[in-house]
Parts: C-alpha cells; structure tokens; sequence
C-alpha cells in the first residue's frame, strides 16, 4: 500500500505532464482561435496541478486565478471581437523545419545531459525551513562592560505558504518586483503608440469631425460594393 | 534593509516619476510643442544627475553601500556608469528635438520612453543581483524595441523594431535560462554569494552552460560577433537618434552588467571562459571592421564599426585585471563621445531632406561647415585610436591589459584591425575635404551643434589632458576589479 501511495506523486506527474505538453502542442497547432484558446486554458489547469504536486498551493491558486481566469477571458473576448472562425489553410511547417528540429533536439540533448543528481545546489535543510521566516527588530543590548547597545534581533516562526511569498516578494524581492511592474507599463505604453492612429496636428484637435467623416466614407464604400 | 536605504534609490524614483509626468502632462494642458518636451526631458534628467551624484556622497562604507538584501550596490563603479548614461540620454535628447518639427509622432511618449530606458539602465549599473539585473536590462530593451519602430509609417522602421524585438527576447530567454543554471548550481543569484559558492566548486558541465549561455545573452545585448546579425539591420531602419541611443547608452550598460557579472561573480572561472570571450572579440573584431569597409550607407557602416568596438571592449574584460577594467572605463566614455558626435553629425545633414545616410553626402562638406568637418575628422581618429584624439588613451589601456593577461595574439588582431578601421574612417574624410560638394544646406540647428561641439571638446580634452578622467576611473575600476583575482598568462 505504502509503495503504492508513494509512487502516486510521480504517476499523478507522468500523466499531468503529458496531458500539458500535448495540450500545449495542439495550441500552436490548431485552426481555430477558439480551439487553441481552449487547449491554452488546459495547458494552464495542468501546470496549475504541477505546482500543487510542488507543494506550491499559491502559486497555483494565482495560477488559475490570473491565468486561466483573467487571460484567457481576454484570449476568447479578443477572438471573438475580431470574429475569426478559422485561420486560412496554409503549411503549418515553414521551409526550414529539418534545420529547426536538428537545433532543437541538438539543444535538448545537451541541456538533458547538464541534468544530473549531484550537480545541482542541495537546498539546506528541509520544506518546513524554506516556510520559517525571521523577523528582525531593534533591541537594546546591554554588553560585559556595562555598555548598552542596539543590535538587531530575529525571531523565526513558521509561515504559510502565501506569507512566505508575501515575505519573500515584497521585502527582499521588493525593487526587482517594483521594476517588473515598470515593465508592464512600458509594454503598456508600447502597446498604445503602435496601436495608436497618426493624427496630422490639424486632425488631433477635431477629432469627433474626423470620425463621422471616415464613418461617412466607410458607408459610402460599403453602398458602392453592394450596389455593384 | 532598512527604510534609510531608499535614500539611495531616489535616482530611480525620480526619474520614474518624470517619465509617467512626460507622460500625463500634454493630457492636463493644452497640445504643448515639442520644444517643451525636450526641456521638461534635459531637467528631468539634470534634477536625476544630482541626485545619483547626492546619494552617492552618503554611502560611507563598502558594507552600507549594498542595499535591499544585496540587490544593489551604490560604488564608484555605479555612479561612474550613472551619470555617462544620463549624459549620453541628455545628448541623444538635444538631438531629437527635430525630428519631431513637423512630424505626426508625438515627443512625449518619445521622451518618456526614453526615461523608462535610461531608469532601466541605471538599475542595470548597480545591480548585484542577477534578478535585479535582469530586470533593469529587461526594462532598457522593451523601451528600445518600442522606441526603433517608433517611426511605424516607415517600413524599414517597423521591421527594425520587429526584428530587434523577436531575437531580443529570444536571446533574453537564453540569458536566463544561463542564469537559472548559474542558480541551481550556485544556490544564489546574489553576485558576491555566487562568486563565494564558486569558490568551493569545481569544473562542471551545468556551471559551464549556464556560462556559456549567459555570455551569449550579454554578447547579442553588446552586439558581439557570432551573435551581431541583427545590429546592421536594426541601426539601418531605427529613427536616427534611437540608433545613436542603442550604439552609445545601450550598448555601454550592457558592458557595465557585463563587466560586473564577469568581474565579481565569475572570477574564479577566468580560465574557462576567458577564451571563449576571447574567440568572440576576435571574431567580433574581425568581422566588424571587414564588413564595415564595403558599406555605402553610414548607418550601417557605423554598425559594423560598433561591431568591432564590442570587440575591443571585450578584450577590457577578458584581461581580468585592474588595468583592463580602467580600460573598459575610459574606453566607454571615448566611444560614447565620438559616437555620439558622429551620429549629431548624420542627422544635421539629414535636416534638410539631404539624407546625410549615404558616404557620398558628406561630399564637400568642408566648403559649407568647416566646423562639422573638423569634428568629423576628430571623431573618427578618435573611433580609429589615432594619438591625439582621446580614442588613443582608451586603445592603449585595453590593449595593454590585453598583453599583460597573456592575451598577446589578441592585441595584435586588435591593432591590426585597428589599421583596417582607418581605411574606411578615412573615406569619409576624404569625402569630406578632396570631393566636390553638392549644394545643399547644413542644418543650424543650436542643439545638434552643442552636441557636436561638446563632444568634441570631450574628445580633444581627454586626448591632450587624460588625467582628469584617469584618475576618476582609476576609483571606478577599484571597487570592482579589487574583487577579482587576475590570473597571470591565462590566455597561453
């Protein structure tokens, strides 16, 4: 019984595994927008279970929250706003495939060979120091000599899985995670000045005279090619 | 940490804040011009530059100077790089404002991006952490990927950005997958606690590729040799400032994180990988200056120069030495200046739809400005490393640390090319003083002609009197080289 339970982690990893890199494969691989977007929300359910596999509860939790709740919402809204049934029949492969895959398992063969027991740093200690966190304060410390000094004193506790994070993100991590934010900023304003129309100076300043114009003109050219 | 250390941080701060104002401010007001842009731009970054220098002058120990669980150190090394960086954004600045005259692109996205980048950049110059650089450098090439195709109606500008975008990213990925090897082996990605696991370790093949791969990553971020494809391209199709931007600010943060990872985390295997970096400065050398010789167009000439430059600069941080990181040091600021100076000078002819991209532009151009001609012919001694000019001081540190370190046969490859790099510098001068000239008008613009001039005199004053900034760097280069154990002959 014993031998059974203790291999269900690695059987439960084998098939979630599998499932996730199928699922991934037949996103890129799939006609339809839908189709993929949907195989996209698998992929994210199966990686979500690996990480509870990893003991990492939060990580999935937000995982599935961030991932398969607010992306893919905004995946199938986009799909569906443009309202593409199927991508046009064309070679799913491009001419350079061969080469591709002779990088590709090159590639693999070499990074599998790095992943060796024994290589890698041991993590000290066990699963229930990596969730103790210290917490420092100033006390007043009173040496031999009589002196009194400050000196800063930890105390450790065990913390959840969230508060470690918590702890981790946003005391040692906090610039780093500050700057990714940043990041996502500048991706949004890159976003936003690709996107956006080039308006002549002269355009810029009437703009709702401008709009009923090119809606004017739009309608205009669907009459023509109805009518023909 | 402590909430002291923000002191230190208030650069950043700043300079963010700026950036999001560029930003909001044209929304608030009226469509103000873009002269104002540009000034809001230069204050911004003068109200930065004091501060990096302020909140250096508080650090008053080594120990106090690493900050938020060692993620960043504020050193001489750092506010050395700072301050070239906010100079050179400031110069690159000075030289956009006419591209925006008439034009349909906004400059306040253009100024705040370029913050967002040059705030990248000084995370980059005094990170610690791998994470922390990574994330700074990350932030500097989303906003330049954005920033080349920034010009969308011009196709050879959206497939700049395209193709900077695509090989960016992947080789971001590369870096970081060398990082995460570097992490599983060494348990940290702080610097310094890399630089002590490694200290107990012997050869692996997992360090080895991690390496390997994070070296590939840095060497596409300078545009070094194998990994260059993308660079003529890229320089060719940028908006002409932005292609200043990425041969000058970007490319010396990338060999400020380049050089500190090298220096103080990878010391101890000098000997591995030292001659791999050697084979790319070679090839870089090689191949930079070869192909710059068969190219019409300056834009892409200069990228096949700044090709070879990677090269040279590489041969700073394979010596492994005191006197190689001084050269790294200096040569930085001497690039940056000539660079900079030739690039002020490309698009004063570009001004007056006198496309100033082609050789054959700079025709005559001694008859219609004998003051740009002259900077000219000082620039590109100075990118050539002839005596009088400050290009001189920056060759002889790196190849002098080159044949101390035992890396003889690389010096001569560099000197060599060095010889070849004139050949087509000259061209230009010959151009410039021995051909007919067409008849066109030179810009006047009072901007581009202070950036001319004061790299010029950069280049001239630290070519006649190079104490000053010797002496500076000689501090600089202390606070990282101190750490790392040079290893006589590793080259033989």
């Amino acid at each position: 019984m014993e031998a059974l339970t203790s291999g269900m982690p690695f059987l439960v990893f084998l098939i979630i595994g599998t499932i996730a890199v199928a699922a991934s494969i037949l996103v890129v691989a799939m006609r339809n927008p839908v189709h993929s977007a949907l195989f996209l929300l698998l992929t994210f359910l199966c990686v979500a279970v690996l990480f509870v596999l990893k003991a990492a509860e939060f990580v999935a939790a937000v995982q599935v929250l961030v991932y398969a709740g607010g992306i893919m919402v905004l995946f199938l809204f986009v799909v569906m706003l443009i309202n593409v049934r199927s991508l046009p029949e064309e070679r799913v492969m491009s001419a350079f495939w061969k080469g591709g895959l002779a990088v590709g398992l090159g590639l693999f063969i070499l990074f599998a060979g790095v992943v060796r027991p024994g290589v890698y740093h041991e993590p000290k200690g066990n699963e229930r120091d990596l969730r103790t966190q210290t917490t420092y304060r100033m006390r007043k410390v009173r040496n031999a000599d009589g002196t009194v000094t400050e000196r800063r004193v930890g105390r450790s506790r065990v913390v959840g899985n969230s508060e470690a994070i918590g702890m981790v993100l946003y005391r040692d991590y906090l610039v780093p995670f500050e700057v990714a934010s940043l990041f996502l900023l500048v991706a949004m304003i890159g976003a936003i000045v690709i996107g956006k129309r080039e308006l002549l100076a002269e355009e810029e300043e009437s703009t709702p005279q401008f709009i009923l114009d090119r809606a004017e003109k739009e309608k205009e050219v669907k009459e023509v090619v109805n009518g023909r | 940490m402590t909430s002291g250390d923000i002191v230190f941080l208030v650069p950043e701060i700043i300079l963010t804040i700026g950036a999001c104002a560029l930003l909001v401010f044209p929304v608030l007001g009226k469509r103000a011009a873009a002269q104002s842009a540009k000034w809001m731009m230069i204050g911004l970054l003068a109200i930065t530059a004091i501060a990096v220098i302020v909140s250096s002058h508080t650090v008053t120990d080594f120990a106090q100077s690493r900050l938020f669980a060692t993620m960043f150190a504020v050193d001489s090394f750092s506010v050395f790089f700072k301050l070239i960086f906010i100079a050179a954004v400031a110069m690159v600045t000075l030289m956009s404002e006419d591209y925006f005259r008439d034009s349909r692109y906004s400059p306040w996205e253009y100024y705040s991006l370029l913050a967002f980048a040059l705030c990248g950049m000084l995370f980059m110059a005094s990170g610690i952490h791998l994470i922390s650089i990574y994330v700074g450098l990350e932030l500097m090439s989303l906003s330049s990927y954005i920033l080349a195709g920034y010009y969308k109606s011009e196709q050879k500008s959206t497939e700049a950005a395209m193709k900077y975008f695509v090989l960016g990213t992947v080789s971001s990925a590369i870096l970081l997958y060398g990082m995460s090897l570097i992490y599983g082996v060494c348990g940290s990605l702080n610097l310094i606690a890399i630089d002590r696991a490694m200290s107990t370790l012997i050869t692996n093949d997992a360090l080895m590729l991690g390496i390997l791969l994070l070296a590939a990553g840095l060497c596409f971020k300078i545009a070094a040799a194998p990994f260059h494809v993308w660079t003529p391209d890229v320089y060719e199709g940028a908006p002409t400032p932005i292609t200043a931007f990425l041969s000058t600010a970007s490319k010396a943060a990338a060999i400020a994180i380049f050089a500190r990872i090298f220096y103080v985390g990878l010391q101890h295997f000098q000997l591995d990988w030292s001659f791999v970096l050697a084979t790319v400065a070679a090839l870089s050398m090689i191949v930079g200056n070869l192909a710059a010789i068969t190219q019409d167009n300056i834009k892409r000439m200069l990228a096949y120069s700044s090709i070879g430059h990677a090269g040279y600069l590489l041969l700073g941080i394979i010596s492994m030495s005191e006197m190689g990181m001084r050269g790294v040091l200096v040569y930085t600021v001497v690039y940056l200046a000539a660079t900079l100076g030739i690039w002020a000078a490309v698009l004063m002819l570009q001004q007056h739809e006198y496309a100033g991209e082609q050789v054959e532009d700079f025709q005559g151009l001694h008859t219609r400005s004998p003051f740009w001609a002259f900077a000219m012919v000082m620039f590109l001694l100075s990118l050539g490393g002839i005596p009088p000019t400050a290009g001189f001081i920056g060759k002889y540190y790196l190849f002098a640390a080159a044949i101390q370190s035992g890396f003889g046969w690389l010096a001569i490859i560099a000197v060599l090319m060095s010889a070849v790099s004139m050949f087509y510098y000259l061209r230009i001068v010959v151009a410039m003083y021995l051909r007919e000239g067409k008849d066109a008008q030179v810009s006047t613009a009072g901007s581009l002609r202070f950036v001319g001039a004061a790299c010029l005199a950069i280049t001239l004053f630290f070519g006649i009197l190079p104490t000053p900034l010797i002496r500076q760097v000689e501090t600089s280069a202390r606070w990282v080289a101190a750490r790392a154990v040079a290893v006589p002959n590793a080259g033989r």
